[in-house]
């Protein structure tokens, strides 16, 4: 692990895999410092922002140091399930990719609890590790100008849902109904870092 | 209901308040007025809280009409601001009556001028700010000719016999810069910094966009996506550095070479297309 200087008031903790990326996020966030501003998690890094003027990011340092990271804190993370209809336009080819039948992929895609990893790309787009490994594809070899709201894609080791319709090169299973970014909502992301989330097929 | 009425907007008027930091792990950008202290200044002669959220105009050309008798202030760069015709000058309280217009005049330097009105303009927060992001599409639309918006209760006092000399925005800025995150992916990343860059058009809240002599990259690839802050100073493939301000990305794959100076952020917001922009990296 390395801490990045980022700034006068930030730094980038770079991890060495996704499950201490993971653990120093939850650390970071259990200690519940007053002054960190922004506990950003990466693929394999989280950025912490201190507000400027004080010892917030030492604090955040001390606090890793001393955490045992195999052992992170668990915040009781929110479990959500999501129904999806699986009608995506690459289920075919990822069914071909990974030499498996469609309804394989369908199985195999909602046997498996999913943790939200990090967000980006749009708000409420969140990162969901634990995809099965022959689901684990690459993107498309051209992005598609207009994926919809609600799409079920997965690209790489994640998976995740379209918030709201943008350009995306994500391969495509399906699309869920459930609203994931309304910012007049009480929680306006359904999705954040440390939450479970499972898929159930609405067939 | 206390009111204020957009005549003209302009090229763009946007409501813009202190942002919605806190929210980045959700993919929420801070978004919130890209010159700062402008906005606070505003916020300050018309008797507001600096956090009230008033109208970031670019460019200038905004018009508005006080649908109930108000304190105005425009602040920025120097700009002409007249009442019904009759000029009263930027930096400085002006008491309106209902139905009095305000002209702000188009700006002749830098980008954005602001406007506060006693009370603040009070359209309904999202995600605790009344900010508009325009990467996320968060907060209230771009402004129109025709919007009304409501005031929030005026409380505080404006201030009185400021005087207030505005600064002309200069036309070639030093920036300086704190190496790092990934300063270790270019060779002489200090040096190749330090040689003049140039804003390009396609900048806007997201990003000053500069073009110049392409950064070298001592290796290749991308990097896992991770955390951006505003002021990060990002190196796409092309070589050609972004500085991300208020509505940026919150997470991204490129590598970022340094970010800039907090308190040098105001005076990029303020920098218009064809600026010469040069990075002093900070020991």
């Amino acid at each position: 692990m390395r801490w990045l200087p980022y700034g006068p008031h930030a730094a980038l903790v770079e991890c060495g895999s996704l499950s201490e990326m993971s653990a120093v996020r939850a650390t970071v966030a259990a200690a519940r410092l007053p002054d960190v501003v922004e506990i950003v998690p990466g693929a394999r890094s989280v950025l912490v922002v201190a507000r400027p003027g004080t010892g917030a990011l030492q604090e955040a340092r001390q606090a890793v140091e001393a955490a045992d990271l195999a052992h992170p804190p668990s915040a009781d993370p929110r479990e959500v399930e999501l129904v999806v209809h699986y009608e995506g336009e690459d289920l075919p080819l990822v069914a071909e990719t990974a030499g498996i039948s469609v309804e394989e992929v369908v199985r195999l895609h909602t046997s498996a609890e999913y943790t939200v990893a990090f967000t980006g790309f749009a708000p409420g787009f969140a990162y969901l590790t634990g995809l099965p490994e022959p689901l684990r594809q690459s993107r498309l070899d051209t992005p598609r100008t207009k994926v919809p709201a609600g799409s079920v894609g997965l690209a790489g080791e994640f998976t995740g849902v379209y918030p709201r319709s943008s350009p995306g090169g994500w391969r495509l299973l399906g699309h869920t109904e459930t609203v994931l970014f309304d910012p007049r909502a009480e929680r306006p992301a359904l999705l954040a870092p440390g939450d479970r989330v499972r898929f159930r097929s609405a067939s | 209901m206390r009111t204020i009425e957009i005549v003209e907007p302009g090229p763009a008027a946007l409501v813009e308040d202190l942002g919605r930091p806190g929210h980045a792990h959700l993919g929420v950008p801070p978004s919130g007025a890209l010159d700062v202290p402008a906005l606070r200044l505003a916020n300050r002669l018309v008797g507001n809280d600096e956090g009230c959220a008033g109208i970031e105009s670019l460019l200038g050309g905004l018009v508005v009409r006080a649908g109930s008798s108000c304190t105005v202030a425009v602040t920025g760069p120097p700009v002409r601001v007249a009442v019904d015709g009759r000029e009263v000058g930027s930096h400085t309280p002006v008491h309106l009556t209902a139905g009095q217009r305000l002209e702000v005049s188009p700006l002749s330097a830098g980008l954005r001028c602001y406007l506060a009105v006693s009370g603040g303009i009070a359209v309904e927060p999202e995600l605790g700010s009344r900010s508009r992001d325009v990467l996320s599409g968060i907060g209230p639309e771009p402004l129109k000719a025709g919007d009304v918006l409501p005031l929030g209760e005026a409380r505080g006092i404006p201030t009185g016999e400021d005087e207030l000399a505005a600064l002309r925005p200069p036309e070639e800025l030093v920036v300086p810069v704190h190496l790092g995150p990934r300063d270790d992916w270019f060779p002489e990343p200090a040096a190749q910094l330090a040689v003049p860059w140039t804003v390009t058009p396609e900048s806007n809240r997201v990003g000053l966009r500069l073009d110049g002599a392409p950064l070298r990259r001592a290796r290749e690839g991308e990097l896992p996506s991770e955390g951006l802050i505003t002021g990060a100073i990002q190196v796409p493939p092309s070589g050609l550095p972004v500085v991300f301000l208020a509505d940026h990305p919150t997470t991204g794959g490129y590598p970022v070479i340094g970010v800039v100076a907090p308190g040098a952020l105001p005076a990029l917001a303020q920098a218009r297309p064809g600026t010469t922009v040069r990075f002093r990296a900070q020991a």
